[in-house]
């Protein structure tokens, strides 16, 4: 029990981690990854949604008719994308904005919906909260890693929560504002996803 | 003239793909054949802009009037999920010509973020309802036309020797980037 646990963790960070092995989601990953701030913002928002979807659709799940399963997820997923949009207007504003309408997206955020329906939808909820979770920080983690290398070519610097930048490259190279813009987000996933399959495929 | 230019700004300079990132995931699922990528143009287009005319009347005339803003999110998912099952279930019925051909089509639009994306940018613009459908048309057309040029791209891209680490997605990412930076040129026309 405790060893598959362990392994429907783990298995978000690696082995499936959303988006470069499970290659759903692209829409907010594209979007928010301006910033490692923003990656981090976005990714604990959908985790904190992933968690207790999965756990009350699990719970659910004998409950919950085959035939409108589909759009009995979709109300709780939005119940839960309601909760977050209401908490991060009241306590971090200024990342609810500058996340914007994808906050409310997570609604229609395939790998949401997608968990809910390939495991949560099988699975007890001690196992569905442990895959939720792991998938959850799984998708974090991606943003977070895609925010800093664009960040950091695009802006040079790395700043977190305000405050003087913690990481500071700007002396070494000139940075390329592409790297922030529209054009970059899409390259930069690419190429991240080349390496990917780079590492990952023997 | 103020309609001409939130149409050349909605389908160029704010491209709902290339610059919004919205509807990515059709984008890359859909654009491996242009038969596909056309299939899925024109049934974005159709529901776009229903569920435009939809969510603007919901929105002003129940969520505002009765004063819970907050029950958008939830409540504008349910319309557009619903109206998708309505709209297919329609043109089964009464346009199986086109029903065929848009087929697989219309049960993936409720999850693509572009239809509803497109409806909290029309609330969140604050439009009124002629400007709303002219946006959300816009917006459609503008899908329509990255998905096409996309499609023929990378129906041309998949013939040539890609390295294997870069195939498929990755391959199509970065295509998806230079699109982009093409129609970034559109910036000063308004």
């Amino acid at each position: 029990m405790a060893q598959s646990l362990a392994k429907e963790f783990t298995k978000g960070l690696w082995a499936e981690i959303p988006p470069f092995r499970l290659v759903l989601g692209l829409c907010p990953t594209l979007a928010v990854t301006k910033s490692v701030e923003n990656g981090i913002g976005m990714g604990l928002a959908t985790t904190f949604v992933l968690v207790f979807s999965n756990l009350l659709i699990s719970l659910l799940r004998n409950v919950i008719p085959t035939k409108v399963r589909i759009a009995c997820y979709i109300v709780i997923i939005a119940t839960f994308v309601t909760i977050v949009e209401l908490v991060m207007q009241a306590y971090t504003y200024p990342l609810f904005l500058k996340l914007g309408i994808f906050i409310p997206l997570i609604v229609v955020n395939c790998i949401v919906l997608g968990r809910a329906e390939a495991f949560a939808s099988k699975n007890n909820p001690v196992m569905a909260l442990a895959d939720g979770l792991g998938i959850g920080i799984g998708f974090t983690l991606s943003l977070a890693s895609l925010g800093a290398v664009r960040e950091i070519l695009g802006a040079g610097t790395i700043t977190i929560w305000g405050g003087s930048p913690i990481f500071d490259m700007s002396n070494w190279f000139h940075p390329f504002t592409f790297m922030v813009e529209a054009p970059g987000a899409f390259a930069a996933l690419g190429l991240m996803l080349a390496g990917m399959n780079l590492i990952g495929k023997k | 003239m103020e309609f001409f230019e939130l149409a050349i700004g909605s389908i160029f300079i704010n491209n709902i793909i290339l610059a919004q990132f919205l509807g990515i995931c059709p984008f890359i699922g859909t654009s491996k054949k242009m038969e596909t990528a056309v299939g899925m143009s024109m049934a974005v287009v159709f529901v776009m802009v229903m569920a435009g005319m939809i969510t603007w009347s919901v929105d002003t005339f129940l969520l505002k009037a009765l004063n819970v803003e907050y029950l958008r999110t939830l409540s504008f998912i349910l319309v557009i999920a619903s109206l998708v099952q309505f709209v297919e279930m329609f043109l089964k019925k009464s346009i199986p010509g086109l029903y065929a051909g848009l087929g697989i089509f219309l049960p993936l639009i409720t999850t693509n973020c572009a239809v509803m994306g497109a409806c909290l940018l029309n609330i969140g613009n604050e439009y009124h309802f002629t400007k709303a459908l002219m946006s959300s048309f816009s917006y459609a057309i503008g899908f329509g036309l990255a998905l096409i040029l996309f499609a023929g791209v990378r129906e041309r891209v998949n013939l040539g020797p890609v390295p294997k680490p870069l195939q498929d997605t990755s391959i199509g990412l970065v295509t998806a980037g230079i699109i982009a930076l093409t129609f970034t040129s559109f910036r000063g026309m308004v």
